[in-house]
């Protein structure tokens, strides 16, 4: 045996068909165009002795080891070889002669061809792990541990499909009264049917065990999983930041911070599912609230009812509602600023409150650029209104509308 | 237990009146932290009667029965069972005890069960002094009490969702103007305020968050089902 000559497989890259014939050229080492001329000439001369041949091959040479999922061949091209086959096969089959029945050779090929298929379901490392997950009965890993199950289940059942129909047509044809007997086919596939039934019921409960067991498995898994990822964040966040707070104990402002930031962040993490501040409203919303608290050292009471896709107006919105927040922090002097959005089909809301300082409105709004552009200007080139109510002594309201692309429309047609 | 002298109380009030005329409420502290316990008590002192406290669901079952105070402040979460088996335990026997939750949490999926189970409202343990001293005598009145947050999450399971199927309209779904006062709560406005702005008076602003409070507490709407089962408090 020459050492460095390739094992048989059939190829993966090469493949036609099944990807027996390029196998076999790089085994040999010749063209593969070579092998598969070989293959239709073969065809030519006797059709049914080169189908069997063909699906010997593929039936008992494995594909090589590793790298993924064979290629994926263009449809169009498999249904060309298809229809090509099946012309062959008819040709060959009309010209065939009648000492064996040519249509029993046609249902030998389904037969083999159906059960390469399962067989090839069940490569070596395949069955490894069926036997692994479930030892008394493997064939029953194969069902539950398949990570593709669908396809999986597809390619079997279509396996054994092939099988059976090629079986009853042999049935069909060999019957002891040589005639097409449908009341004899019937009652085969009945028995068939009563007999895989019958396995059913067996396995059933066996395979419900194995696939809840599964699940637990898995269920324990990921909460083994969960409780390292809140190991790790207490030890990253919670207990640098308690290190921090004590290093700052004679900061109160400091401490208020600190403690605030990592109370929010803990917040987030026990409650509230994910979203990124550049594409849902409430995050955004909430994003410049942290903002705020942790530059101000404020607190922002946030309610947000509904959410909404952060568009371009959407983000002038957040925007807009955290200068009045910046605003609220610098001017109002207090340590509480509420901040209530609310998202209804037609418009979104904003209203910024605290109960702070106030201003007079007539006096202050002139020179103070941060009203003027940030938020009044910045809603009108938006499509928005912002309004602004504030008492001396008695707090601040910024309110702020949005009406949504669906809102604006409506208003225009009614 | 704590009252030595404290007549003084009207100069010291809190923003919702005062309570000239009214004895002093007799309130009871459930909390499994004893320092809360006691930064509590220190607070309330001034303006109630903290009567009595407890540590653990037993001790408090035995001592709101013994003691029969006006209020019960109950934690959320404690180690076993928490504020909703004191609930369960108690709203049969002692019905005219008033019970408030008061948690850590503001997330307010984990105080909708203690509020379906009877609770009249629910604050959380950075409100401040005065703010639960009005609470705790607003629950005591009959009313509800409503954090921001509390009723910020009411809109949102009240949504008018075309899908929601409504089984009892008048349970199912809020009136206009509930939603509007329920706004302004979430906006931060305090109940006098809310009734300025809606030109309407205090004890109507308290007439439409008791009506709240109770389609919160009866209504079979899905979200308010869902969020408890979510927290297994169903």
């Amino acid at each position: 045996m020459v050492p460095d000559k390739p094992r048989l497989y059939r190829s993966r890259e090469q493949r036609v068909i099944a990807g027996v014939a390029a196998g076999i050229a790089l085994h040999v080492g010749v063209s593969a165009t070579a092998v598969r001329l070989a293959f239709v000439v073969l065809f030519l001369l006797n059709g049914l002795g080169a189908l069997l041949l063909y699906a010997a091959y593929w039936a008992l040479v494995a594909m090589p080891p590793g790298d993924g999922p064979p290629r994926r061949r263009p449809w169009v091209q498999v249904a060309a070889l298809a229809v090509l086959g099946v012309t062959l096969v008819v040709l060959e089959v009309g010209a065939e002669v009648p000492g064996i029945s040519p249509v029993a050779g046609l249902l030998v090929a389904v037969v083999a061809a159906g059960a390469g298929i399962i067989w090839h379901q069940a490569d070596r490392e395949r069955r490894r792990r069926w036997r692994a997950t479930v030892p008394s009965a493997p064939w029953l890993g194969a069902v539950v541990t398949e990570p593709s199950r669908r396809s999986f289940l597809l390619r079997f059942i279509g396996g054994e499909v092939l099988v059976a129909i090629g079986l009853i047509g042999m049935v069909a044809v060999y019957s002891p009264v040589n005639r097409f007997d449908l009341s004899a086919l019937l009652s085969g596939v009945v028995f068939a049917l009563v007999g895989l039934a019958g396995v059913a019921l067996v396995a059933a409960p066996l395979v419900w065990r194995t696939v809840e067991q599964l699940r637990a498995e898995q269920a324990g898994r990921i909460r083994e999983q969960e409780r390292a990822e809140l190991a790790a964040m207490v030890h990253d966040q919670v207990l640098h930041t308690l290190a921090l707070i004590m290093r700052n104990a004679g900061d109160v402002k400091m401490v208020q911070r600190l403690a605030r930031g990592q109370e929010r962040m803990l917040r987030n993490w026990l409650y509230k599912p994910t979203g990124s501040p550049t594409e849902r409203f409430a995050a955004a919303l909430e994003q410049a609230a942290a903002e705020v608290e942790d530059t101000y050292a404020i607190t922002v009471e946030t309610v947000v009812v509904g959410d909404r896709e952060v568009d371009e107006r959407v983000g002038a919105l957040v925007a807009a509602a955290r200068e009045a927040l910046v605003n609220a922090a610098r001017h109002a002097k207090v340590q509480t600023v509420s901040l209530y959005a609310e998202v209804e089909p037609e418009q979104v809301s904003v209203f910024v409150r605290d109960r702070g300082a106030g201003f007079d409105l007539s006096a202050v709004q002139e020179r103070r650029h941060g009203v003027r552009g940030s938020i009044i200007g910045r809603m009108d080139r938006h499509g928005g209104r912002a309004e602004i109510r504030s008492v001396p002594g008695d707090g601040t309201e910024v309110r702020l509308t949005l009406p949504t692309p669906e809102g604006a429309t409506a208003a225009k047609s009614g | 237990m704590t009252d030595e002298g404290n007549d003084q109380t009207t100069d010291a009030e809190p923003a919702d009146g005062p309570d000239v005329g009214r004895r002093r409420l007799r309130v009871f502290l459930v909390d499994d932290h004893a320092m809360f316990r006691a930064g509590v008590r220190a607070e309330l002192g001034a303006h109630l009667d903290v009567v009595g406290e407890a540590s653990t669901v037993a001790e408090a079952l035995t001592g709101v029965a013994a003691l029969e105070p006006d209020v019960v402040l109950l934690d959320v979460h404690m180690p076993d069972g928490g504020g909703r088996a004191v609930l369960e335990a108690l709203r049969r026997t002692h019905p005219q005890v008033r019970f408030l939750a008061l948690s850590v949490s503001d997330a307010a999926e984990d105080v909708i069960g203690l509020i379906r189970a009877g609770a009249r409202g629910y604050v959380t343990k950075t409100i401040s002094p005065d703010e639960l001293t009005a609470a705790i005598r607003r629950v005591a009145d009959g009313d509800a009490v409503f954090s921001p947050r509390l009723a910020g999450f009411v809109l949102d399971a009240f949504a008018a969702r075309p899908d929601a199927p409504v089984a009892d309209p008048e349970l199912d779904q809020l009136t206009n103007r509930e939603r509007e006062v329920l706004r302004l709560l979430a906006r931060g406005y305090a109940y006098k305020e809310i009734a300025r702005e809606l030109f309407i008076s205090i004890k109507t602003v308290e007439t439409h968050v008791s009506n709240v409070l109770r389609k919160l507490q009866m209504s079979n709407r899905y979200e308010l089902s869902r969020w408890a089962a979510d927290r297994r408090l169903v």
